[in-house]
């Protein structure tokens, strides 16, 4: 089954895609969480000149260096753009903007220089030929294994045991940096480590899909699950499985239409973004909206029945319990007004009285006395 | 050779207008802490460049521009939307915008290169910019836009300056604060357009904010600052297209970015006022004085304590009260003519007195 899997292309970039989505955005919710996410932007870029540089000096397409390579400019890219931040001479957007974009052009220019007659095609690193991972395989227990199948693998098993090993300092050092330092863990260093997983996440991906998407598969799928839910553990979860539907229905869209297919996984999952963002089920637009329309509501019922009891047994009370009043008086519309009455008659709070009025029930009357005296319990 | 010239001119030109307008408006973008907008916006204009193709039906710059225009708003309103309306932050809306539109942008790309289309070839320009192939009615387009934007600064600068400011004092003077943030957003996808071509939307954030942060650094005032920010953009411009035109086979964009960083390190390192150079040259004279004026201060104090502004005092009484042997300080202090050595009967020991000079110097900074 598995001999039959690998010989499918489709199933071995689905599988990849996935891939480079979990390690991704495993290490993406830390960085969503830290407000960092344009740092993910900055080292998908900035890895370029790692890759420029380790080619350049070994001539090797898969050398192991190119990790190596990675890290250290990953590392690089936040040193500096600290650096610059902290000199204060630079706000730290403008600090992150300077740096990676210097760098990136220092590779293209290097690349222009010095690799015209080697093949680095930079039209392949920045935006991934995932279409390819199933042509470059290498055995392994007797079957013919993708190369960048086993490389994301082995990055992914890396992330996640990177994060499941310091989950609770992972936890501590984003939520409450000054805690985790009091406390004797460091945030800076595992703010470096987590930035030198995803410079090598980077470059490992690179050739799947790309510098520039790449940011795409760190950031968004743990952005969406930042929207559905409150807790870490579930924030990680929805990554992976926003990464995985992504992969398929992207894959499957891209053949479709004859598209790229990290271009069409990244769109999709901007898609379930987009869900999330509208349909979330507490923070969602919709929820939203619904929440205050029901609070506005409620609020509007409390009126209707501390108004009712305010005038209750005083001159001119008639005149003021009409529903007629309630238009006048409280500035309510007719919609409104009718709509709030059918809710109050049936929760049995008011009972209409003569001539046009209402009057409180029992009930209503000791929940306007908890909204005016709430004291009294 | 003629057009070869020819070229390099309208190449040229090209790049000192998208100098001159990135530094301009890039410099409000840098000041309201909105760099990153720049990055955004440009990935963002893929999609609308290639919309504005299918759309066309060829590679005419007008629809591609305008396609990127509307797709850079239609982004900035999305950020602007999540970070409102959501629990997302500034850096994530950024980031999901950015990476989504692009990816978008990448499947039409794609979409229309495997269609087959004619002349689709000049899309791909639009990634990394490609210099050589601008036309010269493309420089009079962006000269048109570098008109309109810096028109605009020109007209509403009072309430741009207000703005990037003070947000919240502009709100009380009753200015419309948002039509002028979605003004000044919508003329940053201005200026991105006009990069769109030179340096593509890889390196175009970089034209917003180098020129920029490099003139900050110069100078305090606003219009100082955009002035010299649209003269760094321009040099940048200028000096990129000139190197990439001297050797062949380097592309002029990443040039452009590499003389903008490089006047970005220059101001950061050597200007007068913020200059991390001239500010450690400071730092170090201040150190070195210190323990002069401590010097010159006791000095004073024991004269005054013994009512004889000359009151000798001993070298070796000096060295006990500081710890350290003051000798270099005091042959400093000599140097500049505040103190003078003498001797005192009995003893062989170096005994100093306050000069007239020095003792004014001491009073005063006493007296501060």
């Amino acid at each position: 089954m598995i001999a039959s899997l690998l010989a499918s292309p489709g199933a071995v970039i689905m599988v990849v895609g996935a891939l480079v989505g979990i390690a991704s955005s495993l290490l993406g919710a830390f960085l969503v969480l830290r407000r960092s996410s344009m740092l993910a932007d900055a080292i998908s870029h900035s890895v370029l000149l790692g890759i420029v540089v380790v080619f350049l000096l070994t001539r090797d397409h898969h050398s192991p260096w190119f990790i190596l390579g990675a890290a250290a400019v990953g590392v690089l890219t936040v040193a500096l753009t600290e650096l610059l931040a902290s000199s204060k001479r630079v706000k730290i957007d403008a600090a992150i903007g300077l740096v990676f974009t210097f760098l990136f052009a220092l590779a293209i220019l290097l690349i222009n220089l010095l690799a015209r007659n080697v093949h680095i095609d930079t039209h392949a690193v920045l935006l991934g030929e995932i279409s390819f991972v199933w042509l470059d395989t290498t055995p392994l227990a007797g079957l013919e294994v993708p190369k960048a199948l086993l490389s994301i693998g082995a990055v992914t098993l890396i992330n996640a045991l990177f994060v499941t090993l310091f989950y609770k300092e992972l936890k501590l050092a984003t939520f409450d940096p000054g805690l985790a330092a009091a406390l004797g863990f460091s945030p800076t260093l595992i703010f470096y480590l987590l930035l030198s997983l995803t410079s090598i996440t980077a470059v490992t991906a690179f050739e799947a899909v790309g510098a520039i998407l790449l940011i795409a598969f760190v950031i968004v799928p743990p952005a969406a699950g930042y929207l559905l839910t409150d807790r870490l553990w579930l924030m990680l979860l929805w990554g992976g499985l926003i990464s995985i539907a992504s992969s398929i229905l992207g894959y499957l869209a891209a053949v479709a239409l004859d598209a790229s297919i990290s271009g069409m996984m990244a769109s999709v999952a901007g898609g379930f973004l987009a869900l999330a963002f509208l349909a979330g089920p507490r923070y969602g637009l919709v929820a939203q909206e619904l929440r205050r329309r029901r609070s506005r509501f409620d609020n509007a019922e409390r009126m209707l029945l501390v108004h009712l009891y305010q005038h209750e047994g005083q001159p001119g009370s008639q005149e003021e319990r009409r529903v007629a009043a309630l238009a006048s008086h409280l500035r309510w519309r007719p919609r409104e007004i009718s709509h709030l009455l059918q809710h109050s008659l049936d929760h049995g709070l008011v009972t209409r009285g003569p001539s046009d009025t209402l009057l409180l029930t029992p009930k209503g009357r000791v929940l306007a006395q908890e909204v005016l005296e709430p004291w009294r319990g | 050779m003629l057009e070869l010239d020819f070229t390099i001119r309208t190449v040229a030109l090209g790049a000192v207008l998208l100098g001159i307008t990135s530094g301009v408006l890039g410099s409000f973008a840098v000041l309201r802490q909105q760099s990153l907008l720049g990055e955004t916006l440009s990935h963002a204009a893929l999609p609308g460049i290639c919309l504005g193709f299918l759309l066309a039906g060829g590679r005419q710059l007008g629809p591609l521009l305008l396609g990127a225009l509307l797709s850079g708003a239609l982004a900035a309103l999305l950020v602007l939307l999540f970070i409102r309306r959501s629990r997302l932050k500034t850096d994530a809306a950024l980031g999901i915008v950015l990476s989504v539109f692009f990816a978008v942008g990448i499947v039409l790309l794609t979409y229309i290169a495997n269609q087959d289309h004619a002349g689709q070839a000049g899309l791909d320009a639009f990634l990394f910019g490609q210099a050589a192939a601008m036309l010269p009615s493309d420089v009079a387009l962006m000269a048109w836009i570098t008109i309109l934007a810096l028109a605009l600064v020109l007209v509403f600068w009072k309430e741009f300056k207000a703005v990037s400011f003070d947000p919240g004092y502009s709100v009380s003077l009753g200015l419309p604060v948002l039509a002028l943030e979605v003004l000044m957003t919508l003329m940053v996808a201005l200026a991105i357009v006009i990069g769109l071509q030179l340096v593509g939307v890889v390196l175009m954030a970089a034209m917003l904010i180098a020129p920029a942060a490099a003139a900050r650094q110069w100078t305090k005032g606003l219009g100082s600052m955009v002035a010299l920010a649209a003269l760094f953009g321009a040099v940048s411009g200028l000096a990129g297209a000139l190197v990439s035109a001297s050797a062949r086979g380097l592309a002029t964009g990443p040039l452009i970015v590499i003389a903008a960083s490089l006047l970005v390190a220059a101001s950061l390192l050597l200007a007068p006022e913020r200059g991390l150079l001239p500010a450690a040259w400071r730092a170090y004279r201040a150190r070195r004085k210190l323990p002069q004026q401590r010097v010159l201060i006791d000095l004073y104090r024991l004269a005054v304590a013994h009512q004889d502004p000359g009151y000798p005092i001993e070298q070796g009484m000096l060295a006990s009260l500081y710890g350290f042997d003051p000798g270099a300080v005091l042959a400093q202090l000599r140097r500049q003519g505040w103190i003078r050595p003498l001797s005192h009967e009995p003893t062989e020991q170096a005994h100093w007195a306050l000069t007239e000079a020095g003792y004014r110097q001491a009073a005063e900074l006493w007296g501060r």
